[in-house]
C-alpha cells in the first residue's frame, strides 16, 4: 500500500513538473529548464515519450525471457507472465508511437515521415499484433503457449536489428541516427540537473507502474485459468452421492 | 541424417511433380501480380528505386502464397504423426528446407527474368552484387518462411495468418535486399555495399541457427 501511494505521488509530481515548469534561456532556479536549440518548447514531451519507448523494449525483453522459461519448464504460469508482458508492451508501444508522432509534427513538420526510428517502432507494433493474432487462432492451451513462445523468440532475434542497428546506420531525423549533428544523448549534454532529475524520476515512476500493472495482469490471467478449470472439472466431493 | 533428409526431399519433390499444386499456383500468382503492376503503371516509366522495390514486393507475396504448403500439406493429409515417428525433427526440417529453397530459387529466377524483360529500368550494372544479393536473399526467405510455415501448420486460420506472421520477421531482410538491389542497379562496388551484405549474411546465419533450435518445440506434440 505504501509504495502505491509513493508511486501516485511520484507520477503526479512528474506530470505536473514535466508540463508546468518553465523553459527559460538561462535557468537559475532548479525548476527552470534550459532552452535546448532544436527542441525548444517541445522538449517537455521527452518526459513521457522516452519512458514509454523504454518500457516497450523492457516488456518485449521480459516477454521473451518468460517465453524461453516456458519452453524450458512447460509451466503455464510463465506463459501467463509472457502474455501479460506482451499486452503491456503493446499498450506502451502504441503510446510511444503516438507521442512520437505528435512530437514529430512539431519538430519535423509531419506526423509520419518513415524515419528509421518510426519504421522500427512500426515493425515492433506489427510483431506484437502478429503475436496476438497467432494466440487467438489456437484453441489448445499448451499448443498456444508453445507456438507463441517460439514465435516471440524468433521475433526477438530480428528486433535488435530494428531497435539498435537500423536507426543508427541510416540517415534520419531522430537523435542518434547517422550524420546527426547534435549527436546522440541529449540527456547528458544539454539537460540541466533539474531536467535530468525529472527525466529519471519519470523513467523510474513509469517502470514501477509497468511492474505493478504486469503483476496485476499475470495474476488475473492465472486466476482466470484456474477458475475456468474448476468450472469444467468439478472437484471430487459430492459427486458420488 | 542427410540421406534421410534427402529422401524426405525426394518424397516432397515427387508428390509435387504428381500434383503440381505449388508450381501451378506459384506460376499463376507471379503472372497475376506482375500484370497487375504493369496495368497500374500503364505507359509511364517508373524509376529505378520503384522497380527494385516492386521486385521484392512480388517476391514476398509469391513466397507467402506458396511456401506454407510444406508443412500445411502434412497436417492436412494427416501424415505428420508418421513423420514424427520415422525421423528426428532436424531431419524433417532439413528436408522441408531443401524443398523450399529450391522452390524459392525457381520462383525468383522466373520473377527476375520476367522483370528484366518487362521493365525498362531493371538494368543491373553490378551483376555479381545482384547475384550475391539474390542468392543470400533467397536463402533467408526460404529459412524464415519454412519455420513460420511450421508454426502456421499447427494453428487455425492458416492462409491469412501466414503473411501476418512472416512480414515482421522478413522485414529486415527485405529492406536490406531492396537497398542492395538498388546498389546493383547503380553499379556500386562491393566495398561500399559491405555493410548491407554483412547484415544479410548475419540474418541468414542467425535465422538458420534459431530455426534448428526452435523447430523441436513446434514439431513435438
Amino acid at each position: 500500500m505504501i509504495w502505491k501511494i509513493f508511486l501516485f505521488l511520484l507520477l503526479t509530481f512528474v506530470s505536473i513538473a514535466g508540463i508546468a515548469f518553465p523553459i527559460v534561456e538561462k535557468p537559475g532556479a532548479w525548476y527552470e529548464f534550459p532552452f535546448i536549440p532544436g527542441l525548444e518548447e517541445n522538449a517537455k514531451i521527452i518526459f513521457f515519450h522516452v519512458p514509454t519507448a523504454w518500457l516497450t523494449v523492457i516488456a518485449f525483453l521480459m516477454s521473451t525471457i518468460y517465453s524461453f522459461k516456458y519452453l524450458k519448464n512447460k509451466n503455464l504460469d510463465d506463459d501467463a507472465k509472457a502474455y501479460s508482458a506482451a499486452q503491456l508492451g503493446m499498450v506502451f508501444c502504441i503510446l510511444a508511437t503516438v507521442t512520437g508522432a505528435v512530437w514529430a509534427k512539431f519538430a519535423w513538420g509531419q506526423f509520419w515521415s518513415w524515419d528509421p526510428r518510426q519504421t522500427s517502432i512500426f515493425a515492433i507494433l506489427l510483431i506484437y499484433g502478429a503475436l496476438f493474432a497467432l494466440r487467438s487462432s489456437i484453441e489448445s492451451e499448451d499448443k498456444r503457449a508453445t507456438l507463441s513462445a517460439v514465435y516471440s523468440s524468433i521475433a526477438f532475434i530480428t528486433v535488435p536489428f530494428f531497435i539498435f542497428i537500423m536507426p543508427r546506420i541510416m540517415k534520419g531525423l531522430h537523435p542518434g541516427s547517422a550524420e546527426d549533428s547534435n549527436a546522440g544523448p541529449i540527456v547528458d549534454f544539454q539537460m540541466n540537473s533539474g531536467m535530468q532529475l525529472i527525466f529519471f524520476l519519470s523513467l523510474i515512476g513509469f517502470t514501477i507502474l509497468y511492474f505493478w500493472m504486469w503483476q496485476v495482469g499475470y495474476k488475473s490471467i492465472i486466476f482466470r485459468d484456474k477458475l475456468n478449470k474448476q468450472l469444467i472439472i468439478p472437484t471430487g466431493s459430492g459427486q458420488g452421492e | 541424417m542427410l540421406a534421410k533428409s534427402y529422401s524426405l526431399f525426394k518424397k516432397d519433390f515427387s508428390s509435387e511433380l504428381r500434383t503440381r499444386y505449388a508450381i501451378n499456383s506459384l506460376a499463376m500468382f507471379i503472372i497475376v501480380a506482375i500484370s497487375v503492376i504493369l496495368f497500374s503503371i500503364g505507359n509511364e516509366t517508373i524509376t529505378e528505386s520503384l522497380t527494385g522495390g516492386l521486385f521484392w514486393v512480388v517476391i514476398f507475396f509469391t513466397a507467402m502464397s506458396g511456401l506454407a504448403r510444406a508443412f500445411v500439406s502434412e497436417e492436412e493429409r494427416g501424415t505428420s504423426l508418421t513423420l514424427q515417428l520415422i525421423a528426428s525433427p532436424s531431419t524433417v526440417f532439413t528436408g522441408k528446407l531443401l524443398f523450399n529453397v529450391i522452390l524459392v530459387f525457381c520462383m525468383n529466377l522466373v520473377i527476375a527474368i520476367l522483370y528484366s524483360a518487362l521493365f525498362e529500368r531493371f538494368v543491373v550494372q553490378n551483376f555479381t552484387l545482384f547475384l550475391l544479393t539474390f542468392v543470400l536473399g533467397n536463402i533467408g526467405l526460404a529459412v524464415s518462411s519454412t519455420i513460420i510455415a511450421a508454426i502456421i501448420a499447427k494453428a487455425g486460420a492458416k492462409g491469412t495468418l501466414y503473411p501476418v506472421l512472416s512480414f515482421p520477421i522478413l522485414l529486415p531482410l527485405i529492406l536490406t535486399c531492396v537497398q542492395l538491389t538498388l546498389f546493383s542497379f547503380d553499379g556500386t562496388s562491393f566495398e561500399e555495399a559491405q555493410f548491407e551484405l554483412a547484415i544479410v549474411v548475419g540474418y541468414d546465419v542467425i535465422m538458420l541457427t534459431a530455426s534448428y533450435m526452435l523447430f523441436d518445440f513446434i514439431w513435438k506434440d
